[in-house]
């Protein structure tokens, strides 16, 4: 019987720890200066530009990545600590966050040297905003299913078609999306779709905002009209994206963030429940804090495993299915708990605030980047169910 | 893990592969497989593995003894093993001898209560002790008249009660009426009850991990091999999400018992232990009921026989959820804990390994 989940156990080393200082330090002086605003959480103001290149200008940005390309070589635990730290403070990260996690390792991995001397170091200044063009009206959990078509044109491409969901396009400098360039084949149904960095100021580009639940305008509608990209901006093999997705999903999957996004209704929780809670508070607030640490344990742990080589995937996606739902259902819990707390609790106001928006939010958090149902059915993959 | 603790652990798993193969004992008529491993277990060192060699044990490291807890639970094995090994660590945190066979522990219960007097004459009742029939030996840490004292008490003299567990293991109540110890020696400072319990729920979220491993290993080997409307069950969809959820339940019972065991080894003892401990029972407990009930359901009937080895696993997973304080129990202490540090020392507090 031998075990097929492994959870490697790491301690942060030292240099994480004084890095975790630094970090509290940065924030602690933000937040005087109001720009991290926790007593916030109401997602809107999360779009910085100035606190983006400030966290550039620390070095916390691209930290993994070489040096050249404005990097700093350092550690994926050392950025672990970054992104924890970051997303306890419930800082507005917006501007830099996809472009960080996700768009600079792929354009890391296929662009052309130029383009990754001039893209990557704006990501590292904080500068540059991303977005993701994979999800079309038709198109969602079955990626696949794309239609949005590039089209061969002297020197480049030409695009027509629509993506929507797509957070951040009405900000964003660039977007990494998925196009059509050729039918899929019978054999293979995945065959024939490109990644494209696409300069989101191209003539032929109209953003549209959708409004979601909450009243905010985070995602949109974007509709392409012969946008012209230039054949230096495919990023990997033509017709063969389906190839490039794997290899850093474990990073995007089982990261803090997979958890944290509600955190603060915990804290509020406790604050709402007081020093000396009854049985129920305290047994409710203590398995919150057991689920929590777990996750967190979880996540460290795959960071580390990654960190050391390995290819932890089936633990990634884990991380990302137990942690979703767990941030999920932790304002309806919190809900419950608070249920008989003093109406005079000093702290009831900003609850009752933290917790509408958490609990409004809480939907999205297992659609956004794949479904519970997409990701159970990678981990019964991972178990060799199909 | 170590490269010893990974030996260690290989050559439980060999003993238990040989000796104590869950089909194989689930089909015995007698217990006559017990003495057999158990004294393989023994003559290898593995009981006392937490015991120096000055006081009769194996000498091995921490880390080590959790190895071979984790592969006790992976085989569900119904010997006394962790309650030998973690009676063996009390006994020598005292500074006692450990003696021969197999033995087991008091306090599992926070309600239970033993007092013991200069004399080293025991009194009080102790409840769900774990093979309390079994055992040659009881270590027990009893309230002496100037704090916690150590005590080394033969079961010959005193009478336990019938009791079992879910799974039919040995799970009695001792009364201490005037019981005098064969040894007994104060606690040295910081291990009193709380320490205690808070090990003893580390070795039982360990041995629970392991046998969460074999639940969810057994049944999603099972849903291969039967087949339904033609195909294997695990094609249907349903049945993978289920068994997701269960690999979801296991990893975070790895995870947390694993990371409480490194922590102990470690030599820390502070609230990061008792959240590590205490998180640890309570995240695994809450994976056990929801982990075991899945590989029931993905087993249908076959599962619900005694014929068939899930039970040996599930039934064991429950009852351990109740020894050395149950997840409601830790929850509380641990939210009390949380609510007097209050809100902003609970992140710093989560992050501090
Ligand atoms: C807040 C937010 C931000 C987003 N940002 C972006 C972005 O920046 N860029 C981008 O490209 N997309 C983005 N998305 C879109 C997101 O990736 C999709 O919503 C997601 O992939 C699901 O697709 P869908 O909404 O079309 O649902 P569908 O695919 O239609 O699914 C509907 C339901 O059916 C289930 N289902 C579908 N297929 C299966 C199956 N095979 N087996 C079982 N169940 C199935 C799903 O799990 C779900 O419950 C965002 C979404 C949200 C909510």
């Amino acid at each position: 019987m031998t075990a097929a989940i492994q959870f490697d156990q790491l301690r942060l080393p030292p240099e994480c720890e004084k890095l975790r200082a630094e970090v509290r330090a940065f924030i602690a002086e933000e937040t005087e200066a109001g720009i991290i605003k926790p007593s916030g959480a109401t997602g809107g103001d999360s779009f910085s530009r100035e606190f983006s290149r400030k966290v550039g200008a620390k070095g916390w940005l691209g930290m993994t990545w070489p040096k050249k390309y404005g990097g700093h070589e350092r550690t994926f635990l050392e950025r672990y600590v970054v992104t924890e730290e970051l997303r306890v403070a419930n800082a507005p990260t917006r501007l830099h966050f996809v472009a960080d996690r996700q768009s600079g390792p792929i354009l890391l991995k296929y662009a052309p040297e130029h383009i990754k001397m001039k893209v990557l170091p704006a990501i590292c200044r904080g500068e540059c905003c991303f977005a993701i063009g994979m999800s079309e009206p038709n198109s969602g959990s079955d990626l696949f299913a794309a239609r949005t078509r590039a089209t061969k044109a002297d020197g480049g491409w030409l695009i027509n078609g629509t993506k929507i969901w797509t957070s951040n396009a009405h900000q964003a400098d660039y977007m990494i999306g998925l196009f059509r360039t050729s039918a899929p084949t019978k054999e293979n149904r995945r065959h024939g779709l490109t990644q494209f960095l696409v300069d989101m100021k191209t003539k032929g580009i109209t953003c549209n905002p959708v409004y979601q639940i909450t009243g905010h305008h985070d995602f949109n509608e974007v509709v392409f009209e012969n946008a012209f990209v230039p054949d230096d901006h495919v990023l990997g093999e033509i017709d063969g994206a389906w190839k490039q997705a794997t290899s850093e999903l474990a990073y995007e999957r089982s990261g803090p963030e997979r958890f944290l996004e509600t955190y603060y209704v915990l804290e509020e929780l406790v604050r709402v429940l007081g020093p000396d809670p009854d049985v129920r508070g305290a047994e409710g607030l203590g398995r919150l804090v057991a689920q929590l640490h777990t996750l967190r344990r979880m996540s460290v742990s795959v960071a580390g495993m990654l960190h050391a080589g390995k290819e932890p995937v089936l633990e990634a996606a884990i991380v990302k299915d137990v942690g979703t739902i767990w941030e999920q259902r932790l304002p309806h819990r919190a809900r419950e708990l608070a249920a008989f707390s003093e109406p005079e609790a000093t702290n009831q106001v900003p609850f009752d605030k933290k917790l509408a928006y958490a609990t409004t939010i809480a939907p999205k958090l297992t659609i956004q980047g794949g479904t519970t149902e997409v990701l159970r059915g990678i981990i019964a993959r991972g178990l060799g169910l199909r | 893990m170590s490269e010893t603790s990974a030996i260690v652990a290989e050559t439980a798993a060999r003993i238990f592969e040989d000796l104590a193969d869950p089909q194989t004992v689930n089909q015995a008529k007698d217990e006559g497989w017990q003495a057999p491993l158990w004294n393989s277990l023994e003559e290898s060192g593995l009981t006392l593995a937490w015991v120096p060699d000055a006081l009769g044990g194996a000498g091995a490291s921490l880390a080590d003894g959790f190895e071979v807890v984790k592969v006790a639970g992976r085989f569900a094995a119904a010997v006394p093993l962790a309650e030998t090994l973690l009676a063996g660590w009390l006994l020598s945190e005292a500074g006692i001898s450990s003696p021969a066979g197999a033995m087991t522990i008091a306090p599992s219960r926070w309600s239970d209560d033993l007092k013991i007097d200069a004399a080293g004459v025991l009194t009080g009742k102790a409840r769900n002790v774990p093979f309390g029939t079994r055992a040659g030996h009881i270590a027990a840490l009893a309230d002496g008249p100037s704090g916690p004292v150590v005590a080394l008490v033969k079961l010959g003299d005193v009478r336990p009660t019938e009791g079992r567990n879910l799974a039919g293991d040995a799970s009695v109540e001792i009364a201490f009426d005037k019981v005098k110890a064969i040894a007994h020696s104060a606690a040295p400072v910081g291990l009193d009850r709380q320490r205690l319990m808070l090990l003893g729920a580390t070795v039982r979220a360990n041995q629970m991990a392991g046998a969460l491993e074999t639940v969810l290993a057994i049944t999603t080997r099972y849903a291969g091999e039967r087949v339904a409307f033609e195909k294997p069950i695990s094609k249907f969809q349903a049945v993978q999400h289920n068994l997701a959820r269960l690999a979801g339940e296991t990893a975070a019972a790895v995870a947390a018992a694993g990371s409480v065991a490194d922590t102990f080894a470690n030599g820390i003892t502070d609230d990061r232990f008792f959240l590590e401990a205490a998180g640890a029972k309570i995240r695994v407990s809450e994976a056990a009921t929801e982990g075991a009930s899945i590989g029931h359901q993905v087993h249908g009937a076959i599962g619900f026989t005694k014929e068939h080895i899930l039970h040996r696993f599930t039934l064991r997973l429950w009852s351990w959820r109740d020894d050395f304080g149950n997840e409601s129990d830790w929850a509380v202490r641990l939210g009390r804990m949380i609510a007097a540090k209050g809100a902003e020392e609970l992140w710093p507090l989560v992050a501090s390994r």
